[in-house]
């Protein structure tokens, strides 16, 4: 074995100085699945979720709804609900490991302090749980993405985009859930996680397209995380894409970084007092 | 006469809760609220331009009585998983309890009937919201706060027998997931059980949920079929008989080995 220089190693990048980098952020991500293999009947399960929905909301109430109209298209109603449900799904998946499982492995678990015994720091950690969600919520959509074309929702080629969509509303929504986290301080914080999640996912044209909003309320939700999600997924799943697009692509983007960076911030102090 | 002893531990619950009531606010009173807005008034304007009404009334009155017995379902079947778990093996509250003299019985029955009260002080919330919102066209519709307490009694019965003989919380997110999401999504919540393939819809009378919303909205919309509304409460009740057998057993077996 040789000794390494390990805190010497200089950052990939200035612009998001990750306190604690030490570029072994895989070790983490191969540590959480090992711990999978003993749970993969509830790793298996969130492949369920997102498919119960569009069989009772895209089937049962599509047939109460009928069609609508997106970006000038004709579409059912399911295949206007499916690619909601595609980034609803991206961000409970991406938030339930970066809130709920991360605090529990930080405060009851103790994971952390074992895993900075090693040659690990912080910033692995918080590089290393989110990259984790991203790949968990990675497979979770391309598996609900190959449902949705069984099904007859893909309605344009720019759907394999939405793939890659999906990351980037996860990736948005692990940063700040995982920064916010550092904040809680026991499990009967978590209730602001639901104050938070819950309006956004019923108040973002998941299930009903902007209009049905009065005006007011148009304005507010145009500006929340998840409709920027919402948007980037219909979009490219129905084919109508707009330079706008970018826009909502770079707001997922800047809400991930700025997450991820008090994130890092907020662990090394933590773990590290 | 003394108090009974399952009130006592009603009591612990209440207490416990009077500090905790901020999330529980949100979950009462905000989130049925914000269910019953997005669900009945934006999805059901799609759905009457396009269909009209569902089972000749109004979507938002279709959903309402629906979502106040999917929410009670929903909070007392996380309430009896996690909770009554941490009772025995994280906490360990149970321990302190029969200590005393209340017994595993005492603890069993007072929670379920803790979880009922609770969804009753929620049901009243949730039903003067949708009242407001114009979603509960008869003044039956008081009668949809006994149904949800029925059913929450219900899961919480069946649930809390079950999570009592488990060691790790495992299994918990399986049964929320594969359990508890398709009740909620397939027992006549947002659309009718009618429209289900036949398999599915045979299955969904196996739903106690799907009894508990049929008695809900027979009251909010004034509508009875005395027969079959009796059959919902006997099915219901029926639930929670079996279950306390299980839920008696595994108690005093849990607690008094």
């Amino acid at each position: 074995m040789t000794t390494t220089t390990r805190p010497t190693a200089l950052p990939p990048t200035r612009l998001v100085p990750f306190v604690g980098w030490r570029r072994r952020p895989w070790r983490l991500v191969e540590r959480n699945a090992l711990a999978y293999r003993r749970m993969w009947y509830i790793f298996l399960s969130g492949f369920a979720e997102p498919l119960l929905f569009l069989l009772s909301i895209g089937i049962g109430v599509g047939k109460l709804v009928g069609d609508l109209q997106v970006g000038g298209q004709t579409v059912s109603y399911q295949q206007f609900v499916a690619p909601g449900l595609l980034a609803v799904a991206a961000m409970n998946g991406s938030l339930l490991d970066t809130t709920f499982n991360f605090f529990a492995k930080m405060k009851y678990a103790h994971t952390y302090d074992a895993v900075l015994a090693t040659p690990l720091g912080t910033g692995d950690v918080a590089i290393g749980e989110i990259t984790w969600a991203l790949l968990r919520g990675f497979m979770y959509s391309t598996v609900f993405l190959i449902t949705m074309w069984l099904f007859g929702d893909l309605l344009s080629w720019w759907s394999i985009l939405a793939l890659p969509a999906a990351l980037l509303i996860g990736f948005g929504f692990a940063g700040v859930g995982l920064a916010a986290t550092t904040y809680m301080r026991s499990f009967i914080d978590f209730d602001y996680v639901n104050m938070a999640i819950i309006p956004l996912f019923l108040f973002s044209a998941t299930f009903f397209p902007l209009s049905q909003y009065p005006a007011g309320l148009q304005a507010i939700i145009r500006l929340t995380p998840l409709y920027q999600g919402v948007v980037l997924t219909r979009s490219l799943v129905v084919g109508d894409l707009h330079w706008t697009l970018l826009v909502n692509a770079v707001y997922l983007a800047a809400m991930g970084l700025i997450g991820l960076r008090v994130a890092s911030r907020r662990i090394g102090r933590l773990l590290q007092p | 006469m003394a108090t009974p002893q399952l009130l006592r531990v009603v009591e612990r619950e209440a207490r416990v809760w009077s500090r905790m009531w901020r999330g529980f606010g949100f979950t009462t009173f905000v989130q049925p609220a914000l269910y019953l807005a997005a669900m009945g008034l934006g999805l059901g304007g799609l759905v009457n331009a396009h269909t009209g009404s569902v089972g000749g009334v109004d979507y938002l009155d279709f959903v309402a009585p629906g979502l106040l017995v999917a929410s009670a379902m929903q909070v007392a079947a996380a309430e009896s998983l996690w909770p009554v778990l941490g009772g025995v093996k994280w906490m360990r509250y149970y321990f302190g309890i029969i200590a005393t003299p209340i017994g595993p019985v005492e603890i069993y029955a007072g929670y379920v009937l803790w979880i009922a009260l609770r969804s009753i002080l929620a049901s009243v919330a949730f039903l003067l919201v949708a009242a407001l919102l114009g979603a509960v066209p008869s003044a039956w519709g008081v009668l949809a706060i006994p149904a949800a307490a029925l059913t929450a009694a219900a899961f919480c019965a069946i649930l809390a027998a079950f999570s009592i003989t488990q060691d790790t919380d495992l299994s918990f997110p399986m049964i929320m997931r594969l359990g508890v999401l398709p009740l909620f999504l397939f027992s006549g919540t947002f659309f009718p059980v009618s429209q289900l393939p036949a398999g599915l819809r045979h299955l969904a009378v196996l739903s106690p949920l799907y009894h508990g919303v049929e008695l809900a909205r027979a009251a909010t919309t004034g509508s009875f079929d005395v027969v079959a509304d009796i059959g919902h409460v006997a099915f219901l009740v029926g639930c929670i008989v079996v279950a306390s057998v299980f839920g008696v057993r595994n108690f005093t077996r849990r607690l008094h080995a």
